[in-house]
């Protein structure tokens, strides 16, 4: 992004503030969420949930990828895909393996 | 020979080239940690049994780390914003809060492996303090990193304003990723590690 005007940034900042309130609100979600003693999986879909809103106000507000172009969008979807094989396969593995047994 | 495309980006893909670097070696972080993530998965389904997080790990200090890192990605951005507002010295003072925001997270993280190690639990206790200290570890590292960059850019780096302001401002917010990048890892460790 060049230099910007100043009322463009004045915008930009009014929404680092509000993103900041967000996660600061969501951080004491993700403790109170804790403290409510919910059964392990609900507890566990939910924190989740939570910290992926938190992710990606993080990734679209403070690190631009709201506005940015085309090719890091294309990069970004490489990864997750090779992140999901990463994830996947170690899993599905070691269900062939339990399946044999 | 001149580094091409530093300040105006590439007709073909739109950017600069710092701007594609950060983004490919971001992509490079997110297997790093994704695969570590993947292991701590796989150990945790396969053991007999796993502790609560909070049995083991001190919550209130992880979340006021995780509030300490959340203000750091805040003067990050706020570092950037003042040099689009071409306000040298006020981007500097964000990106020394920065460090020293960072410092904190450090100092609170060394208490707490502190008050572990005074207790013996090493990561060859259990199975659970071993990826638990393998991924703050690694986390703490990528902090550390991050530190040294903002410094750098708060410190001598900025002589670079004086010549080229734009790419400058550029080098800055490819640092400010790499820090955002930083405290999206620990949004999702706190929970992961302390809270499940």
């Amino acid at each position: 992004m060049e230099h910007g005007h100043a009322a463009d940034i004045d915008r930009h900042v009014r929404t680092y503030v509000m993103v900041f309130v967000s996660l600061m609100v969501l951080t004491v979600v993700t403790v109170g969420i804790y403290y409510l003693h919910l059964s392990r999986p609900a507890a566990i879909a939910l924190a989740l949930i939570v910290a992926t809103v938190k992710g990606s106000l993080v990734a679209c507000f403070f690190m631009h990828l709201i506005s940015e172009r085309r090719l890091v969008y294309w990069v970004l979807l490489l990864t997750v895909a090779f992140f999901l094989v990463l994830l996947f396969v170690p899993m599905f593995t070691s269900l062939l393996d339990q399946a044999r047994v | 020979m001149e580094i091409p495309y530093t300040v105006e980006a590439r007709p073909d893909t739109g950017l600069t080239s710092g701007k594609i670097g950060i983004w490919l070696f971001l992509a490079s972080e997110v297997m790093l940690f994704g695969a570590l993530f993947a292991t701590y998965i796989m150990l945790r389904v396969g053991a007999p049994e796993w502790p609560a997080g909070a049995t083991v790990l001190n919550v209130p200090l992880a979340t006021l780390n995780t509030i300490v890192l959340i203000t750091s990605s805040v003067t990050m951005v706020m570092a950037w914003a003042s040099l689009m507002r071409r306000d040298l010295s006020k981007a500097r003072m964000f990106l020394w809060c920065t460090v020293a925001l960072g410092g904190a997270f450090m100092v609170i993280k060394a208490i707490e492996y502190n008050a572990k190690f005074e207790h013996h639990l090493y990561p060859s206790h259990s199975t659970f303090l071993a990826i638990y200290f393998t991924l703050t570890g690694l986390h703490a590292f990528h902090v550390l990193g991050g530190m040294v960059i903002n410094a750098y850019f708060a410190g001598p780096g900025s002589k670079l304003w004086h010549t080229n302001p734009q790419w400058f401002t550029n080098r800055v917010e490819h640092a400010g990723l790499f820090w955002h990048f930083v405290d999206l890892v620990w949004i999702f460790l706190f929970p992961v590690l302390y809270l499940l």
